[in-house]
């Protein structure tokens, strides 16, 4: 099994005003040294294969399909082998 | 003009279109549920607003691949007449039936207002008989309708007379104030390239008749009919 973590973010030069706002109220809080917030959002995806190129085949896949859009947001992706072989169905 | 109105799940503004075309125009309208494939003999298609999919991943991304969709593009390939209010919109953009997206208003709160909208151009189906410059009084009600679109698509709409509707003052002025949102460029709506596929932030269903504040709604759809028959002669 794969555990597939995908971070989808705008891309630089779309502005996030949900990024902006978090920072204001950082500043806020004080702490002055904050640059820069983008905010995100985290897809953990767990998947039935042992195979890594498989594994970061399809997640690929899955991310430009469906989970980022390509005309204003990035992705990435990074995969960790799970403990647990996967269920295999084509045994 | 037969209208099919297309409801996803979390679709909300479905029953105002069917009120603004049926009972107020006279027009016969059915609701198209988001697993039919077969939009049959329609002529316009409209994608109402509301929250498909509870807006979850992003607005219009999971309805955008329902068998309905498919059925959709292939409607409005063959020049059928297609208009997106709202997260009707978010969804034919992620279709890529229209370009850009809509992110979060810059103001990060959900507007619901009247707005004035500036007509930008009148050869797109939904724009026959308005004037260059003539103002719609419209409601929005969305937390995404901010419009972005790079800078080489914003050229291309610009370019080939696709921006149908902006963001204006009582008086026709496109000026920060009266932007909602944030759009790029005061952008309320645009159309593909051949004009039969519209997408736009207000909602001219909410704008059907004095009691609601207002009447310019039906300038739209009026426009439709007006295209169909042009496109019959």
């Amino acid at each position: 099994m794969y555990q597939a973590d995908v971070i989808v973010t705008l891309k630089p030069v779309v502005n996030d005003p949900q990024g902006s706002t978090i920072k204001s109220a950082l500043h806020a809080l004080g702490f002055a040294a904050v640059e820069d917030v983008r905010a995100g959002k985290l897809l953990r995806l767990t998947l039935d294969t042992d195979d890594r190129a498989e594994a970061a085949a399809m997640t690929e896949s899955m991310a430009r399909q469906l989970l980022a859009n390509s005309v204003i947001e990035d992705f990435k992706i990074s995969l960790v082998a799970l403990e647990a072989p996967a269920r295999s169905r084509r045994a | 003009m037969k209208t099919g109105i297309v409801v996803f799940p979390g679709t909300w503004s479905d029953r105002d279109c069917a009120y603004a075309l049926h009972d107020v125009l006279g027009e016969p309208v059915r609701y198209v549920g988001h697993r039919e494939r077969d939009l049959g003999d329609l002529d316009l298609v409209i994608l109402p607003g509301g929250f498909s999919y509870g807006d979850y991943l992003r607005c219009g991304a999971i309805a955008r691949f329902t068998p309905v969709m498919e059925a959709v593009a292939r409607f409005a390939q063959d020049g059928g007449l297609v208009l997106g209010i709202c997260n009707g919109f978010q969804v034919l953009q992620e279709a890529r039936l229209l370009p850009g997206a809509l992110l979060r208003n810059a103001s990060c709160e959900f507007r619901c207002e009247w707005v004035s909208l500036r007509v930008e151009q009148t050869w797109s189906a939904f724009t026959q008989g308005m004037r260059p410059g003539q103002v719609l009084s419209l409601p929005i009600s969305h937390g995404e309708g901010n419009f972005y679109a790079d800078p080489a698509t914003l050229e291309l709409l610009q370019a080939n007379d696709r921006i149908v509707f902006r963001y204006a003052t009582p008086q026709g002025q496109v000026a920060p104030q009266a932007n909602p949102n944030g759009s790029t460029a005061g952008i309320a709506g645009i159309c593909n390239a051949r004009g039969n596929v519209l997408g736009l932030m207000p909602h001219p269903e909410r704008a059907c008749e004095a009691l609601l504040g207002g009447s310019d709604g039906l300038v739209l759809f009026r426009a439709a009919v007006m295209a169909l028959q042009a496109a019959a002669v």
